[in-house]
């Protein structure tokens, strides 16, 4: 926030500093609420669009005109309008918390995701360290949910929710460990500029993280593949089967509190895939060299994101579910043990081909 | 608040069906969850209420609750005159109502003595295996969207569809067809058929590889489904288990071939077997793996009775007063879910004085509350999805 | 086919189902196995059944499963009947190893319909005797669950019995259902 100090002292030095700051804040936050909307509405339309053609069929087509851009608008609209349910048996507190908990955490996740160099809410020296921790409060409100729902399948839900959200928390950390070794900060400013060049001084794509040593490569497809597990997506989307917990932990909600566990389902999956980005891809730098970079930052960027995410909707529209043993067999026995391996060898890898 | 579950704790699990051994609550301070899944549930695909007995992610015991679908199908057939029963039976495995129309014909015929026009077995074969493959899109489709995968879904529906304006064409129905009578078939197949259901057939068989491709021998499929509740020969037979269930439990045996009634001895296709190649004989996978293949045994039928259709009448004649002599008669056809056959018991009159549905999904459904037992929730799902339930047929 | 009618001799129809019946043959080895408990052999047609006595039933079935005559390792079928003045139930056994079906029928009085159960010989007559008794009210002895299948546990009376009278409205709301 660097330019607060700059709109103080020029326009508003009347005011005092702490109400400059605090309507800074504000604005930034609304900025990013306006942004997580957006990002979930496209999103959920995109996700419409991409499963249709991948079953042959249409999708949304009608609303707005253009390829039913505006159905996920009246969809929204809709769930404004509909019932407030609260079951007669349901922790009424806990019950209204929840959404606001899992939506909140993921929001807070994008004050520190840099849309470009200097793009950003607040530029955090612990930026990693802070967006795992947001995207663990989502797990807390999942399970709030699924406790206070005072329904049986919206309990297990939540406790799988618990099991697997917690278990992933680790290797997804893990995999970043690497990174931040090469990096060397957690500022996720600094990790893009330090991959702007690499080995021999090569720019461009060698200088992403992903292509630096085949340990930071199988970092990056585990990390991938816990970040899915994270934003709770299919082949990993076991709180809310569908088939098997009827919703899991939104079974008993309506309306607008669905809303927000929806959008945020969709704001996360936008975070997981900024991380991806910024951490392994190069963030905003392109393939070639930034010298020859044309497009602005903030796109390259969002391009490589919107990438991730039709990834991750591939994904889905082609992969059956785990079984919850078999997810939690593939995190403890397969990734957390890699991670380890992929710490130790990108150290040795840094120590003997790069002298560090 | 109470806690989930705990206002339930002083059941008696016996009284509600489970096989414990004395009269018992739920043991208390335990994990022990009783959860309805069902009547409405996305897995039970229809109104089937299982009543699970768990403990954590696993199921010690699950009671199947049946009768939301009763319609009083056997009371209605002994009060209308024997033609008038077709439409009654397409209800009972709506999504074959071809093959209930057909065992419903013959059993009547047999009673009767009535001999059908070659060229009516000829278009009934057609028909009925068209409705098997229809019936058995169904299966694989919600079977994967059970185990997460949703594309395959509609991918088979997609191809279902196909089958039913086929089957539309002829008898104008795409679901409850009406189409087998007692004698023959309603009417004759119109001039487009053959050709229609042969360009159906040619581009089918490529639509099912693609299907076999994304979901039968995808990784993550064959790990949630192979070695899960194992279905053994001795109990597949002891309980009454027909059709693909028990082929799938490597008994080599299917009424069109052992036992084979119109004119099924004169087409060549093979019985397809569970072999237990992913895992244990008689898994989930091989009951999955059957469908599939009986598809491709499907076309071969449909492909040799296209070719054979005979010129001649469709339908024999049956006097509108129809009067089978007194007696009784039990008759049974292989259909997409097992073996469906029906009792009838006839004094001479209009009406039969009883008509019994021995319905494969019936006896079927019985092997769960066994293959349930120390099961994850989600291999039960898996289970059930493999039996391919249709309630109508079990509540009739 | 019209042509031929009038030529006389009307032709047996020709009807292409190789389910095979063995219950003729049936009968004389379970007379001489079970004696007076093998009551008789119907002439129905085309179907015929062994009638038994409902007591000697589990020994019955248990001898035609068991013997390598006759091999009946499924039931296929169980099946209420209302007969007027009896309630019987219709058994169809069938042999896979021995591709053939026989028939048994026992008839049971209809005030105190009791038949023992057949499900420790065959678990498939678990469910078919529960189906029974809720549509027919015929209570099977031994049977280990016992219980309504397809009615409400509430349901009165047996629906497929000749003389059931659908209860009105009124006379359910009064039993609050």
């Amino acid at each position: 926030m660097h330019f607060v100090p700059y709109l103080h002292e020029q326009f508003l030095s009347a005011w005092p500093a702490s109400v400059v700051v605090l309507l800074v804040a504000l604005i930034g936050a609304g900025i990013m609420l306006a942004w997580v909307a957006l990002v979930a509405l496209v999103a959920v339309w995109a996700e419409r669009k991409v499963s249709a053609h991948m079953q042959a069929r249409l999708g949304p087509i009608y609303v707005g005109g253009f390829h039913g851009w505006l159905q996920t608008v009246a969809d929204g609209l809709k769930l404004f309008l509909k019932e407030d349910i609260i079951p007669a048996m349901a922790d009424k507190w806990l019950y209204i918390q929840a959404p606001v908990l899992v939506f909140g955490g993921a929001f807070l996740a994008y004050a520190a995701i840099p849309f470009g160099p200097k793009l950003v809410v607040s530029d955090l020296n612990i930026g990693v360290f802070y967006i795992l921790a947001m995207s663990a409060i989502v797990a807390v409100g999942i399970i709030m949910a699924g406790w206070a729902s005072h329904n049986k399948w919206s309990l297990y839900g939540g406790m799988r929710t618990a099991a697997q959200f917690l278990s992933y928390e680790i290797p997804s950390a893990l995999h970043l460990m690497p990174v931040i070794m090469y990096a060397g900060t957690l500022n996720l400013g600094e990790i893009v500029r330090s991959q702007e060049t690499g080995l021999f001084g090569w720019a461009g794509i060698f200088g992403w993280y992903l292509f630096r040593n085949p340990f930071l490569f199988l970092s990056f497809i585990c990390y991938y593949i816990s970040s899915l597990a994270e934003t709770n997506r299919t082949p990993f989307d076991l709180p809310e089967t569908e088939s098997e917990l009827v919703a899991g932990y939104h079974t008993e909600y309506t309306g607008i509190r669905f809303a927000f566990f929806f959008m945020a389902e969709y704001a996360n999956m936008f975070v997981a895939a900024a991380l991806s980005t910024l951490l392994f891809c190069g963030g905003w730098n392109g393939v070639l060299s930034r010298n020859i970079q044309y497009l602005p930052d903030p796109v390259v960027f969002l391009l490589k994101c919107s990438a991730f995410i039709f990834l991750t909707m591939w994904l889905r529209w082609t992969l059956p579910r785990f079984r919850i043993d078999q997810l939690m067999a593939l995190c403890w026995k397969f990734l957390i043990p890699l991670g380890l391996l992929n710490i130790v060898g990108s150290a040795l890898w840094m120590y003997i081909f790069e002298q560090v | 608040m109470t806690g989930v579950g705990e206002e339930a704790m002083d059941v008696d699990l016996k009284s509600l069906g489970f096989r414990v051994e004395e009269r018992r609550t739920l043991a208390s301070g335990s994990d022990e969850l009783l959860i309805n899944m069902g009547p409405q549930h996305p897995s039970t695909h229809g109104v089937l209420r299982l009543l699970l007995r768990t403990d954590g992610e696993e199921i010690q015991e699950a009671v199947p609750f049946m009768g939301y679908l009763h319609r009083c199908a056997e009371k209605i057939g002994e009060n209308v005159p024997y033609d008038t029963y077709t439409p009654y039976t397409d209800r009972l495995d709506y999504l074959s109502s071809m093959n209930n129309n057909w065992a419903w014909a013959m059993t009547v015929e047999k009673l009767a003595g009535i001999e059908v026009p070659q060229r009516a077995e000829y278009i009934r074969v057609i028909v009925a295996e068209l409705n098997r493959i229809a019936s058995h899109l169904v299966m694989v489709g919600t079977y994967g969207l059970d185990l997460g995968a949703f594309t395959p879904f509609l991918l088979t529906f997609r191809e279902r569809e196909e089958i039913l304006d086929i089957l539309e064409e002829i008898s104008g129905g795409r679901l409850c067809y009406g189409y087998i009578r007692i004698g023959g078939v309603t009417d004759d197949i119109t001039p487009t058929f053959a050709t229609k259901c042969r360009a159906f057939l040619r581009q089918y068989v490529s639509k099912l590889d693609a299907i076999n491709e994304l979901l039968s021998y995808n990784r993550i499929f064959i790990r949630r489904t192979a070695n899960v509740g194992p279905l053994s020969a001795e109990k597949a037979i002891a309980c009454g288990c027909t059709g693909p269930i028990l082929r799938a439990s490597g008994v080599d045996w299917d009424l069109r071939r052992d036992e084979p009634y119109s004119i099924y001895d004169k087409f060549d296709w093979n019985v397809c077997v569970g072999k237990g190649e992913k895992g244990q004989l008689g898994d989930t996978w091989d009951r999955y793996m059957v469908r599939v293949r009986e598809m491709y045994e499907c076309v071969k039928i449909c492909e040799q009775a296209l070719e054979g259709i005979p010129e001649g009448p469709f339908r024999a004649k049956v006097p509108r007063n129809f009067k089978p002599p007194a007696g009784e008669c039990y008759f049974r056809a292989e259909n997409p879910r097992g073996e469906l056959a029906f009792y009838v018991v006839s004094d001479g009159s209009k009406r039969p004085v009883r008509v019994k549905v021995r319905g494969p999904s019936f006896c079927n459904l019985s092997v769960v509350q066994e293959l349930s037992r120390n099961m994850l929730v989600s291999d039960f799902v898996a289970v059930v999805g493999s039996f391919d339930l249709v309630m109508g047929e079990v509540d009739r | 086919m019209n042509q031929e009618a009038k030529a006389g001799e009307p032709k047996p129809p020709v009807i292409n189902n190789s389910m095979r019946f063995r219950t003729e043959e049936a009968f004389p080895v379970l007379k001489s196995h079970f004696g007076d408990a093998v009551r008789s052999l119907s002439d129905t047609r085309p179907d015929r059944h062994i009638l038994v006595r409902p007591g000697f039933l589990p020994e019955i079935c248990k001898f035609l499963r068991d013997d390598p005559d006759w091999q009946c390792n499924m039931l296929h079928c169980v099946t209420g009947l209302d007969q007027a003045e009896t309630l019987a139930v219709v058994y169809h056994l069938f042999s896979m190893p021995k591709r053939h079906f026989v028939v048994l029928k026992t008839e049971v009085l209809r005030d105190s319909p009791m038949v023992p159960t057949l499900a420790h010989i065959w678990p498939s007559a678990d469910w078919l005797e529960r189906e029974t008794f809720d549509l027919f009210g015929i209570v099977f002895e031994g049977h280990p669950d016992l219980r309504r299948i397809l009615l409400p546990d509430e349901w009165i009376g047996h629906p497929l019995r000749k003389d059931y009278e659908m209860p009105t409205h009124e006379k359910l709301r009064e039993l609050g259902l």
